[in-house]
């Protein structure tokens, strides 16, 4: 069974006519395969890199360049919540924000509930700093993130 | 007079990102009579002769950057457009996306014009969702009005705009690491020479360029020579190198302000008049002790240390334009990004954020930044632990001093921006950090999970 669904790799393919060159769709198609499949597996790499002309090393090679692409068995939450700890957010009490978020998930920055619903983990400055202390829902900037409003956001996460 | 936003002007209008809004406030009809009665040279020209230098950090003259292009190239030539904006505590450039959309646009549009591009790339970082949605959402709607694709306005002109979503790497806004990452490659920036206009994205000639610098074109089209110049500060006659500082531009305030916002003022605005005024001054009744003038790169200026001269004016009174954080010992004017740091926070909890960062973003490239900033951090942690040695803050200097382009030992800037607040922040605040060894006391942070990297 392939790893890529046949409509992913259609998407895929539908970005080789903006690049000269097919290389240039691999972060494309890594964020297409990480979006739907919360994971790169490394039968998906060796499939983006058919699908691209490329040596399987080649994707893989890019794609750990970037530690945002879980691969090797390890796999992203339904969401995934970001806490900013650049330096405007520390400033307003960032890394109070990111401990009362693993407080309150019962995991550590870098790990998945137990349920499946949310990965938690620390991004550097997110350019969220007129909102600070801020996270990143997925990639939609939450701001002015006090204690409260992190238990509310995490309810709603708990909910999707 | 009194001074009025160009570039912000639309922001806090209803539907901004719209189309038809755009086109109602005049927007395309610069663009449209370039296309219509200007040759491309003319566009170079003019944006050369405003004086416009890149928003993004380095400050390069943008029209001149273009004529650096091979003249009669048979193309294909790029535009890349710079939006990883990932200088910690910069937004400047997501407001603009986000809330003006078109006024990027119409930039690209002018700019490829000029250079002769049929295709420009938008590089954005990934964190920016809701400005990669603003900007798809224009392009699309400028499709279907066609203003993109085959033959704009029926005067032969092609133009293509794909946006190209980044991975959360710092390293990508380095003009040569985004083109290697744009390419689909690790984003490890090249050895310059050749420049990207020689030789860049899929070994093309290319431009790259940053948004905030694209909203300037669309508005010195727009508006003329004049009215750019009319803004800013003239260069010091006393250096022949210097380019002047002209024009409006966008500084964001973070950190320990009361109003932490993006205002547009004329270049040359000082620190104190930014924090203070725009900003609402420092909360709870505290006082600014350091700033940070224009992302984290740039180092810091002591808001308490006096200038030359027996005026009382400190460090906080320094112009930011492209000359003055020099002056005090920062390495310029960097993204216009403003972080304030009041009178209660630790130095050595400051620092060690900031090489915290760049430990983290270095791309692993150059052996000096990938330790060096590694070492940094090491340093700083045990500063912020208590242990301290007497010795550690003359290493960290010395590291500092020994990493970036500027002393040759590196391909790109990024390990001179790791540097630089680092050397700063011990020289100006050397007594807090000799304070901190000498206690022995632990940072209130140095038993956080959230440290554990």
């Amino acid at each position: 069974m392939p790893a890529i669904s046949d409509d992913i790799k259609d998407r895929i393919r539908a970005y080789i006519p903006r690049y000269p060159s097919k290389q240039a769709v691999t972060l494309p198609a890594l964020h297409l395969v990480h979006d739907e499949y919360r994971t790169v597996s490394n039968e998906a790499i060796v499939e983006i890199a058919g699908l691209l002309d490329l040596h399987p090393s080649e994707v893989h090679d890019t794609m750990t360049f970037y530690e945002f692409f879980k691969h090797d068995g390890d796999t992203l939450g339904k969401t995934r919540l970001w806490v900013c700890r650049g330096l405007a957010c520390m400033l307003k009490k960032g890394y109070e924000l990111l401990e009362h978020c693993e407080q309150k998930l019962g995991v550590n920055q870098g790990e998945t509930t137990a349920d499946g619903k949310i990965t938690l983990e620390f991004a550097e400055c997110i350019g969220a700093c007129d909102g600070a202390p801020a996270c990143l829902k997925d990639d939609v900037h939450v701001m002015n993130v006090t204690p409260e409003k992190a238990d509310q956001l995490i309810a709603q996460c708990r909910e999707q | 007079m009194a001074f009025e936003p160009t570039l912000l002007a639309r922001v806090n209008k209803p539907e901004s990102g719209k189309i038809d809004g755009y086109r109602a406030d005049g927007g395309y009809a610069t663009f449209e009579r370039a296309l219509a009665e200007k040759q491309p040279g003319e566009v170079v020209t003019q944006v050369k002769d405003s004086g416009l230098r890149g928003r993004g950090g380095a400050g390069f003259p943008t029209g001149l950057k273009w004529t650096f292009l091979p003249k009669d190239h048979p193309g294909p030539i790029y535009l890349c457009v710079n939006a990883d904006e990932s200088e910690p505590c910069t937004y400047n450039n997501r407001i603009l996306m986000e809330k003006d959309p078109h006024q990027v646009i119409e930039g690209i549009m002018l700019a490829c014009y000029a250079i002769k591009s049929n295709r420009a790339y938008f590089y954005i970082r990934y964190e920016y969702g809701d400005a990669y949605r603003a900007m798809q959402a224009a392009i699309d709607e400028c499709y279907a009005a066609g203003l993109l694709g085959k033959n704009i306005g029926g005067k032969g002109f092609d133009l293509d705009i794909f946006m190209h979503r980044g991975a959360g790497a710092y390293i990508c806004g380095e003009e040569t690491g985004l083109i290697e990452s744009l390419e689909g490659k690790r984003a490890w920036p090249r050895i310059k020479p050749p420049f990207p206009a020689i030789e860049g994205a899929f070994r093309k000639p290319t431009i790259v360029n940053n948004v905030e610098t694209l909203a300037c074109v669309t508005q010195i089209m727009r508006r003329g020579i004049d009215w750019f110049k009319s803004m800013g500060v003239p260069p010091d006659p006393k250096n022949p190198r210097d380019a002047g500082s002209f024009g409006p531009k966008l500084y964001t305030l973070a950190g320990h302000v009361n109003k932490p916002v993006c205002v547009e003022v004329p270049m040359g605005i000082t620190c104190r008049d930014l924090v203070e005024t725009h900003g609402g001054g420092v909360p709870g009744g505290r006082k600014a002790k350091a700033v940070n003038p224009g992302g984290l790169s740039m180092g810091f200026l002591d808001v308490n240390a006096p200038l030359k001269g027996d005026d009382g004016k400190t460090e906080y009174d320094i112009p930011l334009d492209f000359n003055g954080p020099g002056k005090i010992g920062c390495l310029g004017l960097g993204t216009a990004a403003i972080t304030v740091i009041d009178d209660q926070t630790s130095m050595v909890d400051v620092l060690h954020n900031v090489c915290q960062f760049f430990s983290h973003e270095s791309c692993g490239q150059c052996t000096p930044c990938r330790e060096g900033t590694g070492w940094m951090l090491k340093i700083t942690d045990r500063l912020r632990r208590g242990l301290g040695r007497k010795e550690d803050l003359d290493v960290l200097v010395d590291v500092a001093d020994r990493i970036g382009i500027m002393p040759g030992t590196t391909i790109c800037g990024l390990s001179d921006g790791a540097g630089w607040p680092v050397k700063t922040a011990i020289r100006k605040f050397r007594a807090e950090f000799e304070a901190a060894i000498k206690s022995g006391n632990k940072s209130q942070y140095a038993k956080t999970l959230a440290m554990a990297h």
